[in-house]
């Protein structure tokens, strides 16, 4: 059908593109007309292949070969070689990294084993609004073998064994919990689905409600059966109006087909699924105080114990699991606790999805083995930062986490790894930071979240988190001191301790970790008065350079409140105590005679 | 809708199911089939727009043709998304989709089996759980 017989496709991913891949591009096509092969050769511009430390990449297909880094004066020799001659050209291989052999098949280059998609194995591939299609994808079998062929102690082992850790963040063993749950006696229980999904830069769990909402339903069946629970509630934020759609329409195709309700699979056990809709606190996202959200009262956490498992919703025991801790399940029941357990590392086994976002060029959904590097997600999944910028940190775990810095850029990503480092897991989170961020804007960026999500029940929260917010104010305001940085120290560990739920406990989290990692920053902003990054703009001063300014009256034009003052084609003057520091003179300026001191 | 009564039954679905994903038509296997990605996000680029384009225009250009939507491809930097398979070919993934695009993928890539720039390429694996 097609009248190309091989496609040449060249990367055009942000990183490879400033490494030339149109100078390659234009190479090839050059080539190609000079042999004459216009006509059966294509040459095209793809996205980034997601390997870009070996960039630029060219892939010839049909015969599947990979060519990685690749110079614009190589496009003869693929053409000549490979093209007309059906020769591999061996030195832009890649070279396995063991036995220095050049593999060109891509299935065999362990970078495309990198992303590997157990949570998301049906999302973006079936259509979440018909159920016969996750049926088709192996879907409700895991239940069916649950219901038939195992014991709910058989289940929650299996569950144990997988070493699969609760994805909502806190990283508690998901089989441990249920064998909680399920030791507590009651003649009613409740399976709970936590879809509170809060931290900002987070989609994970949207995605997978609006990608693969049976896969959730199906692994809450399984939970029931587990712990003795008929009942299951998911508790979805209201801010989600499409997933709360596609699982309105999934439990409703569930139930059709006799997978939700009385008597499931002809097996007497009874279960159904109802939805329960959040106003979008992000403290209602703690298990306890869901759980009062759910039963009408006020979103507040209490102390724990008695934990949920002993007395939850309506005080009955009460069994709360994440999203992608559910979506999970279903395929460690159908490929063994074994398979789970063998992906991942020491204590923190499986996959984890992430959301990428802020600086960095792939802004996507992306799911990893537990033990890949931060550099590997940042830089060859995520294609590197954007605008060419320098790296400078990634905060992971939302507002309860902590920032990390490029000397952590090659720990492997695990639970325990992320705390010894200062940060947590989360939710998954990771939002990327490049030179032109300022670490103490950030800090109260973050801090203003809490500070806005504060439930007010205990006052090292309520009152600790507006005093740190008021400190880092002042601080990017210029009018902080060296004490200051000891206080904001004190003040977030007492707020850490003495707070009474996760949320307190953690909101000093990037507080903490950007003054360890970004301190000389801190002190810029007290001691020298100056923001190094250029973001706090009352540390900021415009200034002419009388050496570039030739006097053409655009930045005076263009300043909104006439701080600029000067005649044509003389040096211009910025008035400090008139300017507002808005940058348009600086855009305006052709001779790059406007700079920050 | 029928109920599915025991562990046979659902096997028995979906050993049928499993005859074509795409068995939403009797036929699928000399049909184009087109799946967009249809998250918020999707929807939020223009993915609902791209679909109808592809629903009618296909039809109108007399290509038999599946055009279903999907959940989130990952792939945020690039939406809206949309995956084309050919009969008896890999699936390809396009990304930036607007209409001009979707477009030039009916008569370029659909047509006469041309790429188009904005591919995306496929780098990940997925666990399969027919076991």
């Amino acid at each position: 059908m097609s009248k190309y017989s091989t496609h040449l496709l060249v990367c055009g991913g942000t990183s490879c593109h400033s490494s030339e891949s149109d100078a390659i591009v234009c190479n090839l096509r050059d080539e190609l007309e000079a042999k004459g092969l216009m006509d059966s050769v294509q040459v095209i511009l793809t996205g980034c292949f997601g390997f870009c430390e070996k960039g630029p990449i060219v892939k010839v297909m049909p015969d599947n070969t990979v060519y990685v880094q690749v110079k614009p004066e190589d496009a003869q020799a693929i053409v000549e070689e490979h093209i007309i001659k059906g020769r591999k050209v061996t030195r832009l291989l890649l070279k396995d990294p063991v036995s220095k052999e050049p593999v060109s098949d891509p299935n065999k280059m362990d970078f495309f084993k990198k992303q590997l998609r157990i949570v998301l194995r049906n999302c973006g591939f079936i259509n979440p609004e018909n159920i016969d299609e996750y049926i088709a994808r192996e879907g409700y079998k895991a239940l069916g073998k649950v219901l038939t062929e195992m014991t709910s102690e058989q289940v929650i082992k299996e569950v144990k064994d997988s070493g699969q850790r609760g994805r909502g963040g806190a990283g508690f063993s998901t089989g441990l919990k249920w064998e909680l749950a399920r030791k507590n006696q009651s003649d009613e229980k409740y399976v709970v689905c936590n879809a509170d999904e809060g931290d900002p830069g987070a989609f994970m769990d949207r995605s997978v409600l609006e990608g693969d909402p049976h896969s959730v339903l199906e692994a809450m069946v399984i939970c029931g059966y587990s712990i003795g629970a008929s009942n299951g509630l998911i508790y979805i934020r209201a801010e989600y109006p499409l997933a709360i759609e596609r699982l309105k329409i999934a439990i409703k195709q569930a139930r059709e087909y006799g997978l939700l309700g009385k008597n499931i699979l002809g097996t007497g056990f009874n279960f159904d699924i109802t939805l329960r809709y959040g106003a979008g606190a992000f403290v209602c996202g703690e298990e306890t105080a869901l759980i009062h959200s759910m039963e009408g009262l006020r979103g507040e956490p209490t102390v724990k114990p008695p934990f949920p498992a002993e007395s939850g919703y309506r005080n009955h025991p009460t069994n709360v699991n994440n999203v992608e801790t559910f979506a999970a399940i279903p395929a460690i029941i159908l490929k063994g606790a074994k398979w789970f357990s063998s992906i991942g590392t020491g204590k923190s086994k499986g996959t984890k999805v992430f959301a990428l976002a802020g600086k960095i060029n792939n802004v996507g959904l992306i799911e990893v083995p537990m033990g890949t590097t931060l550099r590997e997600v940042i830089f060859e999944i995520g294609g590197g930062i954007r605008n060419g910028k320098k790296f400078k940190g990634i905060q992971t775990g939302g507002p309860s986490g902590g920032c990390l810095s490029e000397k952590h850029l090659d720990i492997p990503i695990d639970f325990d790894n992320l705390i010894a480092a200062g940060s947590i897991m989360g939710s998954g989170a990771m939002i990327i930071l490049d030179e032109d961020d300022c670490m103490v804007s950030m800090a109260k960026f973050f801090l203003q979240f809490t500070v806005e999500e504060s439930c007010g029940k205990c006052a090292p929260c309520r009152i600790g988190n507006k005093r740190l917010h008021e400190l880092l104010g002042q601080i990017c305001e210029g009018k902080g001191s060296i004490e200051d940085l000891d206080r904001l120290r004190n003040m977030s560990v007492v707020i850490k301790d003495t707070a009474l739920c996760g949320l307190g406990q953690t909101s000093p989290n990037p507080v903490l970790s950007m003054m360890d990692n970004y301190y000389d920053e801190y002190v810029a902003h007290v001691k020298d008065k100056k923001c190094p990054a250029g973001q706090c703009k009352s540390l900021m001063e415009y200034v002419v350079n009388p050496e570039n300014c030739v006097g053409c009256t655009a930045c005076a034009r263009v300043c909104p409140v006439n701080a600029i003052s000067g005649e044509r084609k003389e040096v211009h003057h910025i008035d400090p105590s008139i300017c507002i520091k808005c940058g348009a003179c600086m855009e305006k300026c052709k001779f790059d005679a406007i700079f920050i001191r | 809708m029928s109920k599915i009564n025991s562990i046979a039954d659902l096997k028995k679905k979906r050993d049928e199911l499993q005859g074509g994903l795409g068995s939403r038509v009797n036929d699928t296997s000399n049909a184009v089939h087109v799946k967009v990605a249809m998250a918020t996000c999707g929807i939020a680029s223009g993915a609902k727009n791209v679909m109808e384009f592809f629903s009618e225009q296909l039809e109108r250009r007399n290509i038999a043709a599946v055009v279903t939507q999907t959940g989130c491809m990952g792939y945020c930097y690039a939406e809206p998304t949309i995956e084309v398979k050919l009969p008896g070919q890999d699936p390809v993934v396009f990304g930036f989709v607007d209409l001009k695009r979707a477009d030039q993928i009916i008569e370029k890539y659909v047509k006469t089996g041309e790429l188009v720039d904005g591919i995306i390429p496929v780098n990940y694996q997925t666990i399969d759980l027919n076991v």
